[in-house]
């Protein structure tokens, strides 16, 4: 076990990647002398040199699309895309292209590339570099949509990642790249938990609180919180956005009976809405009250100066509690 | 007098020559006043600027000399926590300034983020220039008060834009022109390629101006282009000019034979201004990680704004008189500059839900509401107490 940061995991899962494979190469904006504008490639040029860790010029489109001819070629490319508000020139590759092409050749044409995408905001950054569009991949039937929330899932989801035969676009929630968590690099990805399945981080028997990424921390904070309250929170982390383990969700709330789920992401078809409709439909007797949805707004990601009003923080996701429990809460007396 | 790229080449020890490694056709590169301040001819491009008098010389130089300390108070300013980043312009003053000097003031302009000297020039506002770089705005300033398009961060999409407005123009028989703004790593973007497509295509009112400042963030010119960027145009059939992009009055008569095509009907111009980005990319950045630091020192003897000097100088125009006059306006723009940023008032909590449609949305109306209540429950409208763990 070692103490690593969030990016520095990724960075040795990806090293470990690149040695294992031959056919691994990265490609990406700045990702080769400076090592990323994150760090996460930090030295991988280096070591492993020009053509496997390549900068590639400013085309998004150019890099995607290039992966899609690099897997034809039977390479499996790890493509950055260097902020969330960037990733959309090369929207129409990966959802065109990349998601559909096993399914167009009859499952003749694999399509093993990873996507990386640093997402979500609360680093006051400018416009398009905290943006949260992972609903617009998880809509898109052909990928899979991976979200890791701590260290040590970084490093063994990457690998699984990159090892995984489909297309997986895998979200980095940037504003943890700093947080420092115990990492054992030799864990075999293989006997890891599945990149697919979703973790419960905390148990509790009154609400299940379903979070993913970047609030998956806030969603603990805001359970610590709770118990102090008498609230017992079951914490759970989705992980994977595409396919949702619905199991693991569904489980929990037949023992809780309540659900509240939280994304930094607008409401309107996100991925609560879907959680939310899914766990109605397999849970509905047991439901005690209507699922909570503790969002960003249905605005573009807001200036730095009133981000943090955006982002759903642990006040607002106890007074979602409060709601799933029927406590008081800003919305009583509220109907619909 | 033309210096050809061995003279310009921004070469360092143990640096690949940029220029060497773009091959293709070698444009020629025009300059009018070497960086020892010597004023050359040039036949095709001399006419362009002899209405350039000695007083509006001496206003250009003032241009640069303000617009670089604005540069750097606003650096200070992002370095007392004032602003949350800035993108410097250092040593890209010549080609903002002798570009955005050449227009009328009902050309419209479409700029990447960089473009703080040319918004100033334009009449912008000066707090309204921090205002996205402070983040309290998404965009800082009202397009259509200063003909000028917001500031752009997806690379090379303005470019678009730029070619619809030209195309406005045309259909609507005017005779003003679009200018748009863009680095040297966002010809490598399709959204560039297809603008020049478009623009070619229709012939529009366009000036394609494309600073060349020898870096995108840490991947040197060569990376984007196998070619001189000036060769880039050719291929669209775009008319091309490559130019001394620290040459302020170069710049300038490259842009006004552009704006002058444009204005007769003769369709897009692409311009290779090639200058040098003598500063990090952004402040969140750190170039001792990819930059050989002797080539800056190569480029610091190309100095936009001291060439400029040499030349009042030989001209005795640069007296003391003029000198402290320039200081005084410099230091007196930078005070504003930073109170104009220090006094910005903060964006109120619901200013979150503020434009995102033009009509009520009763979806929205009603997250608003409920984050209204919300605030409301910590007994503070303002939601000022709105801190983690606050209840
Ligand atoms: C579509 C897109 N991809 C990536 C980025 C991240 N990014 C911001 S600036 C930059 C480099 C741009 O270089 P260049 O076009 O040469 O302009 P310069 O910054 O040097 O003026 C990159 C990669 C972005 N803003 N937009």
């Amino acid at each position: 076990m070692t103490q690593m940061t969030f990016a520095r995991a990724i960075n040795s899962g990806l090293r470990r990647s690149l040695d294992n494979d031959p056919k691994v190469l990265l490609m990406g904006e700045d990702i080769g002398t400076l090592g990323g504008v994150f760090r996460v490639t930090d030295g991988l040029q280096k070591d492993f040199g020009k053509h496997r860790v390549v900068d590639t010029p400013l085309a998004e489109s150019g890099i995607v699309g290039t992966a899609v001819g690099l897997a034809y070629r039977g390479y499996r490319p790890v493509v950055e895309i260097q902020f969330d508000g960037f990733v959309y020139p090369a929207f129409d590759q990966i959802v065109s292209q990349v998601a559909k092409m096993h399914y167009r050749s009859r499952g003749a044409v694999k399509m093993p590339i990873t996507i990386r995408i640093p997402f979500g905001g609360g680093i006051g950054s400018p416009e398009h570099h905290s943006e949260s569009p992972e609903a617009y991949f998880a809509h898109t039937a052909g990928l899979r949509v991976v979200t890791p929330a701590s260290p040590q899932d970084a490093h063994t989801m990457i690998q699984q990642a990159i090892s995984c035969d489909d297309p997986v676009v895998f979200f980095e929630p940037k504003r943890r790249y700093h947080d420092k968590g115990e990492v054992d690099e030799s864990l075999d990805p293989n006997s890891a938990t599945p990149m697919g399945q979703a973790r419960v981080v905390t148990d509790g028997s009154d609400v299940t609180l379903v979070a993913y990424g970047p609030l998956v921390k806030t969603a603990r904070d805001a359970a610590t919180a709770a118990a102090d309250e008498g609230v017992s929170v079951e914490v759970i982390d989705l992980r994977s956005l595409a396919p949702v383990d619905f199991a693991t969700v569904e489980a929990s709330v037949r023992k809780t009976g309540r659900l509240v789920i939280t994304h930094e992401a607008g409401q309107s078809g996100g991925l609560g809405a879907e959680v939310a409709a899914s766990i109605t439909e397999r849970c509905f007797y047991h439901l005690e009250a209507a699922p909570v949805r503790i969002t960003g707004f249905d605005v573009p990601y807001p200036y730095s100066k009133v981000e943090m009003h955006h982002l759903p923080n642990l006040d607002r996701i106890l007074d979602g509690v409060d709601r799933a429990l029927g406590r008081p809460n800003s919305l009583s007396g509220l109907e619909g | 007098m033309v210096t050809d790229d061995a003279g310009q080449g921004g070469t360092a020890a143990g640096q690949d020559n940029n220029a060497g490694h773009q091959g293709g056709a070698g444009h020629n590169m025009v300059q009018l006043i070497t960086p020892a301040g010597e004023r050359v001819s040039h036949p095709e491009y001399d006419p362009w600027v002899r209405d350039v008098s000695d007083e509006q010389l001496c206003s250009l130089y003032e241009d640069l000399v303000v617009i670089r300390r604005i540069d750097k108070e606003a650096t200070a300013l992002q370095r007392q926590g004032e602003l949350g980043l800035w993108p410097p312009l250092l040593g890209q003053e010549a080609s903002q300034v002798g570009s955005v000097r050449s227009l009328r003031d009902d050309d419209f302009i479409f700029p990447s983020y960089r473009e703080n000297g040319v918004a100033y020039c334009r009449g912008v506002d000066l707090a309204d220039i921090l205002r996205v770089w402070r983040g309290a705005a998404s965009g800082g300033w009202d397009p259509y008060a200063v003909n000028m398009a917001i500031p752009q961060i997806v690379i090379g999409a303005q470019t678009l834009h730029a070619t619809g407005y030209a195309m406005g123009i045309q259909n609507d028989g005017a005779d003003s022109a679009a200018i748009v703004y863009f680095g040297d790593g966002a010809t490598s973007e399709g959204d560039v390629n297809e603008a020049m497509v478009f623009a070619a295509s229709f012939q529009v009112p366009l000036v394609f101006f494309c600073q060349n400042n020898h870096w995108a963030i840490s991947e040197p010119v060569r990376l984007q282009s196998h070619t001189q960027l000036v060769d880039r145009g050719a291929g669209f059939g775009i008319p091309s000019m490559r130019v001394d992009g620290n040459d302020v009055l170069a710049v300038m008569a490259a842009t006004r034979v552009a704006l002058d095509r444009a204005r007769r009907g003769g369709g897009p111009t692409f311009i290779e201004a090639v200058t040098y980005r003598m500063g990090p990319h952004t402040t969140a950045d750190d170039p001792t990680r990819y930059r050989d630091p002797n080539e800056l020192e190569d480029w610091a003897a190309k100095d936009p704004i001291g060439r400029v000097h040499a030349l009042l100088d030989r001209k005795g125009l640069f007296t003391a008189e003029f000198e402290a006059g320039v200081r005084t306006k410099a230091d007196a723009v930078a005070r504003e500059l930073r109170a104009g940023c220090v006094g910005m008032p903060d964006p109120e909590p619901l200013d979150v839900f503020k434009h995102v449609y033009s009509t009520p949305n009763s979806w929205l109306d009603r997250q608003q509401d409920h984050y209204s209540r919300y605030l409301a429950s910590f007994g503070d409208p303002a939601g000022a107490t709105q801190e983690k763990g606050a209840r």
